[in-house]
């Protein structure tokens, strides 16, 4: 396949773009591969992707139930950010930014990423003093990051709220090498890539059991046949329980509660940046795609679910808190909204281990950072399975760490999933 | 908006409510090994479809409730209270 340049764009151009071929093949699935990943979102794809191009592997299928970029690859609101503190998702996330910087190159696809800036607010003394230390943690490990002065904030972002707001700005702690990307860019970019790699992307492929062998995966029954598997992933967050019991493997430390996210009609430039606003109950993050629409999002519904369907509840939280720190959105109206489901997990931090079956690996429990994070957990999930052991970086991120009382627990909210936001 | 019929005010929005979580949670004796403990914390079965849980009527009688609700579809069988004593005094009147 044709790789992607300045010069194809402009030849097609003039050639009424038909030189255009499709940008992956649709495979018939084979009876066997040396791994079967289940799962084709950002997670799946990225681990197809670096097996193949870090570890040399060459057998390789992506079997996804619905289309690819189908599942919460296209119900995100597309923030990238490192600003993560804990031992392990502090290297992690900044990893996982580093992939993100070098991206469009690495897959030969532009993935829009655009490092605009994230601004969490703060609005009391006590959350200044928490961003700063969260902050200065980041700065320690090389991360360059920021706090800004109330001055500073308005003369950045001139239109939020200084005037009337409920919980008045005093600042805000800033990652500039933050910010956001194209969402279908990065799901279509990695399966570019990976097909071209030689891996077999197979959607319409339901898992509908797991069969196993003593201890040993030995193949995944689908609605397309069954197919053998040597080694076997799961990157199916939303669904990772139902998964896990179809493997005879019994309970996990994740809930799956649903996400809910919005965009709004397009509007001539208006935000700059990635803005974060969380006091009390309220949370609230925002940014102006490159289409022009508001696309922004809040808490969870609250209460365990698997229907990608949102309630009317958060919709009017989400606007509330919308309109209270961006008072000009007040007309704006909103073009559609969606929900995604999250694997929420009892600390908020993902899952990337080994499981008790030995050929059977597991990528989860990525509550609501799941996109940012894509990068590097393809990237540590294809180490894990191709080298049949963690990395050091992710020694903590298997589902065993409770038994050892390691909590990751960014927010110190304790063992209830929903808390995790 | 969910529709959750509260035995003491009747049917009501969700929004009135606050979730608990899994009802089917048993805790362990306080001595207990850890391992029980670890268990009933930390491990859950996450059931896509009818599940018990519990919700709490935080914006109305302020009482425990036990939901009996389909996690895929949010349709709701049947509501109790979570106290055993309260749900038996309940039936016996009915």
């Amino acid at each position: 396949m044709a790789r992607y340049s300045a010069w194809t764009v402009f030849k097609n151009g003039l050639t009424g773009q038909k030189g255009w071929g499709r940008a992956w093949r649709d495979p018939e699935p084979k009876k066997a591969y040396d791994v079967v990943i289940v799962g084709a979102g950002l997670h799946g794809l990225a681990t197809a992707y670096y097996l193949a191009k870090n570890h040399g592997l060459k057998n390789i299928a992506v079997v996804e139930k619905g289309w690819l970029g189908g599942g919460n690859a296209g119900r995100n609101t597309t923030i990238v950010r490192s600003n993560y503190m804990m031992p392990g998702n502090r290297q992690f996330y900044e990893h996982a930014l580093k992939l993100w910087e070098e991206l469009s190159h690495e897959l030969n696809y532009n993935v829009m990423f655009s490092q605009r800036a994230h601004i969490s607010l703060f609005h009391s003394p006590g959350a200044r003093d928490a961003a700063a230390r969260r902050y200065n943690s980041m700065r320690l490990t090389d991360t360059p990051a920021e706090l800004w002065s109330l001055e500073q904030l308005k003369k950045e972002v001139p239109h939020l709220n200084y005037h009337s707001a409920r919980f008045p700005i005093i600042g805000a702690a800033v990652q500039k090498r933050a910010g956001t990307a194209r969402h279908d860019a990065v799901a279509w970019g990695y399966a570019r890539a990976a097909d071209q790699l030689g891996v077999d992307i197979i959607q319409n492929c339901e898992v509908t059991s797991v069969s196993r062998d003593g201890s040993q995966v030995s193949a995944i029954e689908t609605s397309r046949g069954t197919i053998q598997a040597k080694k076997l992933g799961f990157a199916v967050a939303g669904n990772t329980s139902r998964l896990w019991q179809m493997a005879g493997l019994g309970r996990l430390p994740i809930e799956s509660h649903k996400l809910q996210a919005f965009v709004s009609e397009p509007l001539k430039p208006l935000l700059d940046q990635v803005v974060v606003f969380g006091v009390g109950g309220a949370h609230f993050y925002i940014s102006q795609s490159d289409k022009g629409g508001m696309v922004f999002g809040g808490d969870l519904d609250w209460y365990k679910s698997y229907a990608q369907r949102g309630n009317l509840p958060i919709v009017q939280d989400t606007a509330e808190a919308a309109t209270s720190i961006l008072p000009c959105l007040g007309r704006v109206r909103l073009l559609r909204h969606w929900s995604g489901i999250m694997d929420m997990s009892m600390d908020g931090s993902p899952f990337i281990c080994k499981t008790p079956l030995d050929n059977l690996y597991l990528n989860a429990g990525w509550n609501y950072g799941g996109f940012k994070a894509s990068p590097a957990s393809g990237w540590y999930f294809a180490d894990l399975i191709a080298n049949d052991r963690p990395h050091e970086v992710i020694q903590n991120m298997d589902v065993k760490r409770f038994e050892r009382g390691v909590m990751i627990d960014e927010r110190g909210a304790g063992p209830d999933p929903k808390l995790h936001g | 908006m969910i529709r959750i019929n509260c035995p003491f005010c009747g049917e009501r929005d969700h929004s009135e409510f606050s979730y608990g979580g899994d009802a089917s949670i048993e805790y362990p004796a306080l001595d207990a090994p850890p391992e029980q403990w670890h268990d009933a914390v930390f491990m859950r079965e996450n059931i896509r479809g009818m599940q018990s849980e519990t919700w709490h009527h935080a914006s109305g009688c302020r009482m425990w409730l036990v939901v009996e609700r389909d996690t895929l579809t949010h349709e709701i069988q049947a509501v109790r209270p979570a106290h055993p004593a309260i749900a038996q005094a309940l039936e016996d009147e009915a």
